[in-house]
């Protein structure tokens, strides 16, 4: 391994040195075969494991060959620490990847994210001092990588907070005004220390400032938005981490932490864009926030609430020859995935057609409903997609809307003062009848009045999800 | 105008990398279904755990002779890259098992 292969700009390098870069470029290469087939359902489990490998793959020729600028390779002390390291990171990854509950994913995801860019800002922190004065670009990815890392860590974490229930939204105006000025702050203090022409070992001070400065940022930038804006932050917050991983190859020169790295970012990229434009939102109109209140101003025949008896509501669905359920958070909430499930297979087995409406953004992070409903075993083919089910919605006896509000809301076409206004949604309201299951007549996250729920044909059905739907379900056993 | 120049021409290397990367990963994202969301973004956090080189090289490196608030963040840079790596490979499969499960 040791043996001199020959020189590259008057450096001697080895066989290993040679081997290592040549399984960068394997794992880079599996990073993004392991992604496209990651994106098609069929191939999707065998995409991980491609990736995992690579990752395997890089992290062992790392440890076995890398060497520092002296030539010298890892001590095996050295080799003792990093596996007991990585031991510990791993059992307790695999652990909680196990043993959680599907209903804990957007958590768990938002936790990982919080790791990954936690060990970007610390791996750019600590190889601040070893940049030469002076070298733009290599502090200039280091300064980028911290900020980056740091605002992904302790905005994932006041997501997960948020997920969890344990952090509210606090959402001011004037918190617009402070977060601009703590942003030019961090970027202005970071561009100070990229062209300053002091030594780095001098600087110490000013990076952990910067840390300092980041983490705030990230805090106070993820802490008004919430609700139904929670998938847009956490797959922007996803693609954060993939960027500072990149900022962090560049320091290294290591092509496979790069490519990786902005894999993911532009994959979380696509994603917060696919989400914006599910809520016919612009980002930067998500991150200001000007979500919520207003619309209210059309003046509008409200109509009565109409209730539903459960018995009633059990002869209309078993009467019923196609239902469409709606489920959006309060689903999640109620923890009503299984119920419905059995719902669903009983309504199945008298001969009615059940299919599952998903809105792009239902949920608290993308692709949340399928989670929960695999979870609960429905069969995805009978999960679809808003697109392909809205055009077949008249044709539809019921539809009912389980714990949501804003994507059935039809405002979103017919009232240009609603914020919501040109948002695609479900459109529950073209089907013969409508049941909504709903805790109370309280508004949506977005606090927008839905005329949906005064429609004439509409039917509502007050209470906790999981028990309305488990009387229903007896109900119609008992017929 | 000849600083930007002299700083393209310095990282050319790293701009290519940058902008193809860019376009490959757009490529072969897009077009993902709705059902393969939240598998997907946890993959790729999983990915972006390719940090832990960092970590490894950090570690790997580090002066052990004496005991320094840096080796101990280096190990904490590793623990943490550790987990988003294993513990995100490790729950996407998990999800993807389940859709598959389901499937008839």
């Amino acid at each position: 391994m040791d043996n001199v292969l020959g020189t590259l700009n008057g450096i001697e390098f080895t066989i290993g040195d040679s081997l290592l870069e040549l399984s960068y470029l394997i794992a880079a290469l599996l990073f993004v075969y392991g992604l496209k087939l990651l994106s098609h359902p069929e191939t999707a489990r065998r995409g991980n494991l491609w990736a995992a490998a690579g990752m395997g793959l890089a992290m062992f020729t790392t440890i076995v060959l890398h060497k520092d600028a002296n030539g010298t390779g890892i001590s095996l002390t050295n080799i003792w620490i990093i596996m007991a390291a990585i031991g510990v990171g791993a059992v307790i990854g695999w652990i909680i990847a196990r043993k959680i509950k599907m209903t804990g994913m957007p958590q768990l995801v938002s936790i990982y994210n919080a790791t990954g860019g936690a060990a970007s800002a610390l791996v750019a922190l600590l190889e601040y001092p070893n940049a030469i004065a002076g070298d733009v670009g290599s502090i200039l990815v280091t300064v980028l990588g911290l900020i980056i890392g740091a605002v992904a860590f302790s905005g994932s974490m006041i997501a997960y907070g948020k997920l969890d229930g344990k952090v509210g939204d606090i959402m001011k105006p004037f918190m617009t005004y402070i977060n601009l000025v703590l942003l030019a702050l961090t970027l202005g203090f970071g561009a100070y220390i990229i062209i300053s022409p002091n030594p780095p070992v001098e600087m110490i001070w000013a990076i952990y400032t910067l840390l300092a400065f980041s983490l705030v940022y990230g805090v106070m930038f993820v802490m008004p938005i919430g609700g139904a804006d929670m998938p847009v932050v956490i797959s922007l917050l996803n693609s954060f981490t993939g960027i500072a991983a990149a900022m962090a190859g560049f320091i290294y020169s290591n092509q496979a932490m790069i490519l990786g790295g902005i894999l993911v970012g532009s994959a979380g990229t696509i994603l917060t864009i696919l989400m914006c434009k599910a809520m016919n939102r612009s980002l930067i109109n998500v991150i200001i926030g000007s979500f919520g209140g207003g619309g209210a101003a059309l003046d509008r025949e409200q109509g009565n609430i109409k209730e539903i008896m459960l018995s009633d509501a059990a002869v209309l669905l078993t009467y019923s020859q196609k239902i469409v359920i709606v489920p959006g958070y309060g689903l999640a909430v109620a923890q009503a995935q299984h119920i419905v499930h059995e719902l669903d297979a009983l309504l199945n087995g008298k001969g009615v057609d059940v299919k599952y409406a998903i809105h792009p953004v239902a949920g608290r992070m993308p692709g949340h409903m399928n989670v929960l409903l695999a979870e609960a075993d429905v069969p995805y083919e009978n999960l679809v997609e808003m697109d392909d089910i809205n055009p077949d919605m008249p044709n539809v006896d019921v539809v009912i809307v389980i714990g949501a509000n804003d994507v059935v809301n039809p405002a979103a076409y017919d009232d240009p003062t609603s914020p919501i206004y040109g948002m695609p949604i479900i459109d529950a309201h073209l089907a013969k009848n409508i049941i909504i299951m709903k805790r109370g007549m309280g508004k949506g996250y977005a606090g927008i009045e839905n005329f949906l729920f005064f429609d004439d044909k509409t039917r509502m059905l007050f209470g906790d999800a999981k028990d309305s739907i488990s009387k229903l379900v007896s109900e119609i056993k008992s017929m | 105008m000849e600083q930007i120049l002299q700083f393209f021409f310095e990282y050319k290397e790293a701009i290519f990398i940058i902008a193809l990367s860019v376009f490959v990963g757009i490529e072969v994202i897009s077009n993902v279904p709705a059902v393969l969301h939240t598998p997907l973004m946890s993959g790729a956090n999983a990915i972006s755990g390719v940090i832990i080189i960092g970590g490894i090289i950090l570690v790997g490196h580090a002066d052990l002779s004496s005991f320094s608030l840096n080796l101990i963040l280096g190990i904490l840079a590793l623990i943490f890259g550790t987990l988003n790596v294993v513990g995100g490979f490790a729950v996407t499969d998990r999800m993807l098992e389940m859709f598959k499960k389901k499937k008839k």
